[in-house]
């Protein structure tokens, strides 16, 4: 490979993205696994964290690409044990939403992410639009786009009898600043609604 | 005493007996709380994954607002916002392009000065008038659980061990509870993946639920919305995963410390929680080290 296709796959790898976005620099990792022997859910993850971070220091496209659809990136609960044990200090929970992100974006999440991508839309809509959550609305909303129409009702009847749920949003009072925020911030205009 | 105040979006719903609780207990305290002026939501775990700057701009805001409103420090009692507003406040912390960059996506200046205490902190503070207002000593074996993200990561919440914390077990020995050891007090109970993946929270807070029973807690003591919800609102979910009837009720740090002082439950909210909370008699006054560490 010449030097400049050699640098433009150093500039676009996701390693380096993260780098540019995150300050962190993957190659510190040197792949001891102690992040995914207390990784809580690594049982579960088709790859676990510390092999996320192994195929991304490679930076080549397919890898990348690999990462980019694994059901992994969905499953981190950014629990932060990972990165609390890390003798190197790399922050994994923080690469994992770069790679969540990056995935949405991109249209390469692994389809069992659905439900939980649904779900950031939901929450974000409700706080996009009262400045707070407002839980029945995010609710109606996840469940409309999911299907579930069904899933935790008696839970939810529960919850209104003990008082644990407000019929109405509560709204922050200046909520043009917020509007503000959302509209320069999110590059994405569909995840606003 | 006066102390800034972000109750964050769930403890004025579907944890509003934490925030009962934790007014309860400041005002029996003498600790006045500011509320933060119009707060907004800090973003939870969602924010993030659509954008850094969008997630950095709503837990800044509200430090800003405080700052406005001439506070020095603010407590979160909610883990996760306890977490995200003290990620926000470091990463601004050295670096003041950033930090002036935020401020103008957020219309408000912000200088970094206000400190985010989680409610162990504070409380601790407040130990030696904890535990000269006991009326009712709590004699019961505890399992203090303090989950991810009031000890990790280290540099973000500058506060207590990370593998094996004190703060909760100090705080409740005060009040004449025996804080029992066991495996799981940072684990990891699910976090906000309640509505989306219910089957992986069932499993996580099953073994820590699993893990209280056998040895022998009466209570699982919480300091965040999210562990509440999950080991009370999912235990149905959690028992059928066990194939077992567990009735360990989870107590928030501020109810239980408000019991022991002598508050009234219903000011406490304890009739809120989906797992009913019935303790069991109460144990001998005087409880030895190694009495009845039964390991069965
Ligand atoms: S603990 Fe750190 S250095 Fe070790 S494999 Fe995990 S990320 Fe790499
Ligand atoms: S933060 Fe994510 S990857 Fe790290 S230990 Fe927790 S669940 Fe596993």
């Amino acid at each position: 490979m010449n030097r400049s296709l050699e640098n433009a796959k150093k500039t676009t790898s996701l390693a380096s993205q993260i780098q540019a976005a995150t300050g962190i620099a993957l190659h510190h990792c040197y792949q001891c696994g102690k992040c995914a022997a207390g990784c809580p859910v690594a049982d579960t993850m088709d790859l676990p964290s510390c092999q996320v971070l192994r195929l991304l220091q490679y930076e080549s496209p397919e890898f990348d690409r690999q990462v980019l659809q694994s059901e992994a990136i969905w499953l981190c609960l950014s629990c932060e044990t990972c990165h609390t044990r890390c003798p190197q200090d790399i922050g994994t929970p923080k690469v994992m939403n770069f790679l969540r992100g990056e995935a949405m974006r991109l249209r390469l999440a692994h389809p069992r992410s659905k439900d939980t991508q649904a779900f950031h839309h939901a929450f974000l809509g409700s706080v996009g639009r009262h400045g707070r959550l407002y839980e029945i609305g995010m609710l109606m909303g996840y469940k409309l786009r999911t299907g579930h129409l069904l899933k935790d009702m008696a839970l939810g009847s529960k919850l209104h009898e003990k008082g644990k749920l407000n019929l109405l949003p509560h709204a922050i009072e200046d909520k043009a600043a917020l509007k503000r925020l959302f509209k320069q911030t999110l590059n994405n205009p569909d995840s606003k609604e | 005493m006066r102390i800034g105040y972000y109750p964050g979006c769930s403890l004025k719903s579907s944890a509003r007996e934490y925030e009962e609780s934790v007014r309860a207990l400041c005002a029996a305290l003498d600790l006045e709380l500011v509320e933060i002026p119009d707060w907004n939501c800090c973003g939870a775990s969602s924010a993030h994954v659509m954008s850094a700057d969008l997630a950095l701009g709503l837990r800044t805001r509200n430090l800003a607002q405080a700052e406005a409103a001439g506070l020095d420090e603010v407590l979160t009692p909610c883990a996760a916002c306890f977490s995200h507003l003290a990620e926000a406040r470091m990463e601004l912390a050295d670096n003041p392009n950033k930090r002036q960059e935020v401020a103008d996506f957020i219309g408000l200046p912000y200088s970094g000065r206000v400190r985010v205490l989680n409610v162990l902190a504070v409380l601790d503070r407040y130990r030696d008038r904890i535990a000269a207002k006991v009326k009712n000593p709590f004699r019961y074996k505890v399992a203090c659980y303090y989950g991810c993200l009031l000890v990790r990561p280290p540099e973000v919440v500058q506060f207590d061990r990370p593998e094996n914390p004190q703060s909760m077990d100090r705080l409740l020995e005060a009040v004449g509870a025996k804080p029992i050891p066991w495996a799981c007090k940072t684990e990891c109970c699910g976090a906000s993946f309640s509505v989306t993946r219910t089957d992986v929270v069932a499993n996580l807070s099953g073994r820590i639920v699993a893990d209280a029973v056998k040895r022998n807690a009466a209570a699982i003591v919480v300091a965040c919305p999210m562990c509440q919800s999950n080991l009370d609102l999912r235990r149905p979910e959690i028992n059928q995963q066990l194939e077992q009837e567990h009735g360990i009720p989870v107590l928030y740090i501020t109810q239980a410390l408000g019991l022991a002082l002598g508050i009234d439950p219903q000011q406490l909210g304890l009739q809120r929680h989906l797992v009913p909370v019935e303790l069991p008699e109460p144990e001998p006054e005087v409880v030895t080290a190694d009495d009845d560490d039964d390991d069965d």
